[in-house]
This record gives C-alpha cells, structure tokens and sequence, in this order.
C-alpha cells in the first residue's frame, strides 16, 4: 500500500520536476555516498561535494547531486528517492555494504542509469559500467618495501591493525608479503579498531611488552596519531620509524616537513570519489569512453610528490 | 523482594563494619594481578602499572557518576558520546579564547566543561523523571543527539586543540604529583568526594533508598524526581572531569572519541558490586572495576596465548570469572 502510494507520489513529483528539467535539458549525476561518521568518510563527503561543485559551475547541462546516507539501509532508501524523482543518467555510488546495495544498484541500472562503484564492489560486477578503488594490498606492500629497504632487511616490528574487514585483511597481506625473505620480524600484531585510543593503550603495552622495537605500522593514520603520542610520552629513542596508511592531512603535512620518523606516507585517497565522478562526467558530457575497471595505485608519498595528495581544507 | 527491607539497613552503623561486598571486586583485582604476573613479570613494572591505572581514570572517574545514576534505579547510556561532545566543546572554546587569554584559556575551558557536563547531565535527568521517561530510552536519544553534534562540530574529521596550547595542558594527562601520574590523582579524589556524599550524606541515603524501592522512598517523603535529577547532574560533572583529563591525552576530538564508553562504564560498575536494577553503590568497587577492566585488555596483549582474533572471548570470560569470584567470596 505505502509502495504504491509511493510511486504515485513519485511520479507527480516527476510530473512536476518533468516541466524544468525538460526546460534545461541537464543531464542529471547521483552520488550516493556514506555520511561522514569518521575522518576517512569525512573526506569523502568533501571530496564529493567538492566535484559537485566544480563540475556544476563548469558544466551548465549537468547537474551533480550529492546525497550522503549514515547507515546501509538508509542508502537503499537514498536510492529509491534519487531515482523515483527523475531520469538519473549516471550513479556513482560508495556502498556501505556490497551486499545488501547489490540488488538496489541494478535496479537503478535497469532503468538505464550508467553506474560507477566506488571502492567497495558490489556481489555482482556485471553492475557496473565504471569501478574505481584504490589499492589496499599496496597499501601494505609499499610501507613494508620502504622498511626492508630503510632498515637494511633487518629488525623488530610492531603492527597494529583495524577492525576485522576485506580492507584490513588485504592490507595487511601485502604488508606480511611485503617483507617476506627479508629478516624483519613482527613481534606482534593486534587490533585498534582504526581509533587513535586504542591505538594508544595498544602501543604503551607493546613498549612495555618489547624492550626493543625498530618500527612500527598503524594501518590506518587514526591510530598513527595515537601511536605516535604513545612513543613520544615514553621517551623511548630506538624507534626509527612509525608509519600509517590512508593519507590523513596532518600525516602528509608530517612528510612535507620532513619529520623523521613518518617521512613516508602510503594512500588510500578519499579523493577516489572525486576521480569517480569526475571520469562518469567525462563520459556523459564528453564522449569519452570510460567503462571498465580503474586501480588507483598506492604510490609511495615522499616529500617531494607529497603536495599532490594534500588538501588542508579538508577535514581528513 | 527483599528489597523491601533494604532502605532499612542502611543505617550509619553498617558503613564502619567490614563489607565482603565491598572487598569482592578488590579479590578479583589481586587475583588478575597474580595471574598476570605469572604470565608476564613485565605487567607488574612500575611503568606498565602506571600506565594502565592512569588510562582506566576516564573510565574511573565516569564510573563513578555513573554509581550514583545506578544505585538510584537510573542508567545513563549517553556518557560516551557526551564525553566526546564536551571534548569538542571545550577544545573549540579554548581555541577561540588562545588568542586574547593565552594559556588561561585552558583553565577557562575547564570551566566551560564543567557547565557543559552539569547542563548535559541536568537535560538527561529532566528528560528520565519530569518526562517520566525509561532512562533506557531517554539516554538512548541524547547518546544519538551528543553523538551527531560532535560529529556536525568536527566536520566528520579532528578538532585539534590549538598548539600553542598543546604544551601547556599536557602534563594534566602525562603529569605526575610524587610520581603518581595526574589522572590517577584526580579520580582517586573524584572516589573519594563521591564516597563522602554516598555513604555520609542524607542525599547519598536517599539516592539508595530511590534505588532499591520507589514506592518505600516516596512514602518516605523523599522526592524522586529531585534526587535522580541530582544523580544524572553528578554524572554529567564526572564526564565532563573525565573529558578535562582526556584532551590533553591525544589532543583532539573526533566522531570516534568515546565510542563505546558507555558499556565499559556499566560494566565497571557491575564488576565493583553495585546492582544494575539499582540500591546500595560501591564507589571503590566501581573503580576497581574499571582498573580491572583496563588490565585485562592490557593483559591480553602481554600474552602470547591469545591469538588476536580471540581477544574480546577471552576478555569476556575474565569479566564473567571476575564476577563469579565476588559472588562467592561474599
């Protein structure tokens, strides 16, 4: 009952919005994105409104709308009212979950909407015309070569890990493949749910367990602020390095200073979302060809390409 | 129901008289404490206890609140998030007074905490006896409302504290008086304030009579309206004592500060002996809960036994052990 009543509400809104959109003849772009509920999500949503901004000052026939929705369920929602209103011509979508957004997604597809997944995949791949994500194993393997590298092969590590996720198990794979054959050696390992306290009580107890620690991995840079406050109360002077993930601002100001313990940085921009939307226009307005799955790399951040994943006014 | 007889044991003779209910929790602390030096000699270094002890004082001194808001037949399931928002609050108005008090903002701040938590914990008690509605609920809502403001405040990222601040409020966390780190001093002075007003206070009588039976203490002419108002205002100071000594910790608040607490600070409180359908509080109890909760998760990782995906099993066995150990030594 409330379903039909639903659709009858749709379409007079559709009825209604028909007059103008018909009159300005844009072409209308959905992101359907997660609200900001920790910094990584954050920078997401100012990412994506950043785009939305520029490309709707850029592009007069495209309109970018940005929704955010703070749970799975709330994003099936968020779909149903961003498609019952109007003709979507493109999604680009970040699930919150790959399976409960999987069939919602086709059937926004069905409709003939062109789709672009971000980050998360959805159960069903055929979905999508565009997947964009970055690169979780690298994320790993680069931080683990720079230490083989720095360390000459050789030392005690501490790892410190989020909270039980496909995002977490790839990072740290490829930071375990990352050193293998060398002689470093992870101490211990443990989860910090991806908190800046947790990762503080975490790492005074490997102080007090381990008397000798050459460096230490936060896969996550919330818990590299909690990590690094640790150490510093401690007093403790053998350890060489302490490295994140992600590519929080306060990290990268970090590198760009030259700090010596995190003068390195690995990404797994929130910017992502951006490149997303900014490829799905590039389809729509310019004829340009996108489909197809694109790997955003892991590259290592140094001082000197640090400025390019740098965004002070964001809050992540 | 016993509970009918409880009002009346609560006589000034019983608080001088030596309470197994009271010792429990302290039993099952010194048995973790063996435990965790047969595993490890390292967990009873002086470094690793202080470290310890002081980061169970947010805990602590939150639990202590969160006795009375129990003990009167409350539940306050908002601590945690409140806890964050005043974090925020008080970061954000220290930063804007840095630059024409200088470092007088940080004890400016602390006052604006403190108004912060009394107005935080005043709203929940109006809502839970004027509103006459489940403190379940009613602080259900208010953890949502504490919980999304702080995370409108910080954009969903950091709200950093001035850094020409950072120095000077550091030492309230890493501080030490005598060698013994600050927060350790601060909650043990919370406990002890809190003590006094429980057990040697008409008010304390009432709180515990409100607890164990509504009906007795309300044809005792006590007003229950006023004494659970008082005790969620308490808890809303407690939080904002507990969010004064944080800040200095990590210097930020974020969405994620806090996350949780709530269930910590209950479950503290249960460890120290006092019931959750309320009556009779155990102040020292409640903190010993929280030490003992704090040296498990750190006793986990001093371990070897535990592989990392266990963890939160093996945690919860120890609570339900501890537990079990203070039901038979009373």
């Amino acid at each position: 009952m409330t379903r039909s009543k639903w659709v009858a509400a749709a379409t007079l809104g559709a009825l209604l919005l028909a007059g103008q959109a018909l009159a300005a003849d844009k072409k209308v772009v959905a992101v359907s994105i997660p609200a900001a509920d920790h910094g990584w999500t954050a920078g997401v949503v100012y990412h994506a409104q950043a785009a939305a901004k520029e490309i709707n000052a850029a592009f007069p026939d495209v309109e970018v709308v940005v929704k955010t929705s703070p749970s799975a369920t709330a994003q099936v929602s968020a779909l149903e009212d961003l498609s019952a209103g109007r003709k979507l011509d493109a999604l680009v979508i970040l699930p919150h979950t790959s399976e409960e957004l999987t069939m919602p997604v086709k059937a926004v597809k069905d409709g003939g909407t062109f789709i672009t997944v971000v980050d998360r995949g959805l159960n069903d791949p055929a979905i999508q015309d565009l997947y964009v994500a970055g690169d979780n194993i690298a994320v790993g393997r680069n931080t683990a070569k720079f230490l083989v590298d720095k360390l000459g092969g050789k030392g005690n590590l501490v790892v410190l890990r989020g909270i039980p996720t496909v995002i977490d198990d790839e990072r740290i794979k490829g930071f375990q493949d990352g050193i293998a054959g060398s002689d470093l050696k992870i101490l211990d390992i443990q989860y910090a749910n991806w908190n800046s306290d947790d990762a503080f009580k975490l790492m005074q107890d490997y102080l007090a367990k381990y008397p000798e620690i050459d460096a230490v991995w936060a896969n996550d840079d919330d818990m590299l602020l909690g990590v690094l406050e640790a150490i510093k109360e401690s007093k403790r002077t053998e350890i060489k390095y302490a490295l994140g993930g992600n590519g929080m601002k306060e990290i990268i100001k970090k590198v760009i200073d030259g700090d010596a313990m995190t003068p390195v940085e690995t990404p797994y921009p929130p910017s992502m979302i951006k490149t997303a939307i900014y490829m799905t226009v590039a389809n729509l307005v310019g004829h340009a060809p996108v489909r197809g799955a694109v790997k955003l790399d892991a590259p290592l951040i140094t001082k000197e390409n640090a400025e390019e994943y740098y965004f002070p006014d964001s809050p992540f | 129901m016993s509970v009918v007889s409880q009002p009346a044991r609560l006589g000034r003779e019983r608080d001088f008289s030596f309470n197994w209910a009271d010792a429990g929790p302290f039993l099952a602390l010194l048995a973790l404490l063996v435990i965790g030096f047969l595993v490890n000699p390292d967990f009873l270094s002086p470094t690793n206890l202080s470290n310890v002890i002081t980061r169970s004082a947010f805990i602590a001194i939150i639990a202590v609140g969160a006795t009375f808001v129990i003990s009167s037949g409350g539940l306050d399931l908002s601590v945690g998030s409140m806890a964050a928002f005043i974090t925020g609050i008080t970061i954000m108005f220290m930063n804007m007074m840095a630059p024409s008090m200088g470092t007088w903002s940080i004890p400016a701040g602390m006052g604006i905490a403190l108004l912060a938590g009394i107005a935080c914990g005043l709203v929940n008690g109006i809502i839970v006896t004027v509103g006459k509605i489940e403190p379940f609920i009613a602080t259900l809502g208010t953890m949502g409302i504490f919980r999304a403001l702080i995370t409108y405040m910080s954009d969903g990222g950091t709200i950093p504290i001035d850094r020409s601040l950072r120095e000077a409020y550091r030492p309230v966390y890493f501080g030490t008086v005598a060698g013994i780190p600050l927060p350790i001093i601060i909650s043990l002075a919370v406990a002890a304030i809190a003590s006094f007003v429980l057990y040697k206070t008409k008010y304390g009588r009432k709180c515990a009579a409100a607890g164990a039976n509504e009906d007795v203490a309300r044809y005792s002419g006590i007003s229950i309206v006023r004494t659970r108002t008082i005790a969620y205002v308490i808890q809303g100071a407690c939080v904002a004592i507990a969010a004064i000594c944080y800040v200095p910790r990590l210097g930020a608040a974020t969405p994620t500060t806090g996350v949780l607490w709530e269930l910590q600070v209950i479950t503290a409180v249960v460890i120290g002996g006092t019931a959750l359908r309320g009556g009779k509080g155990h102040i020292w109890g409640t903190v010993a809960g929280a030490v003992i909760l704090e040296l498990i998760a750190n006793l986990m990782v001093l371990s070897d036994f535990v592989s990392e995906y266990l963890v939160a099993a093996v945690q919860g066995v120890i609570i339900i052990i501890a537990m079990l150990i203070q039901r038979f030594s009373k």
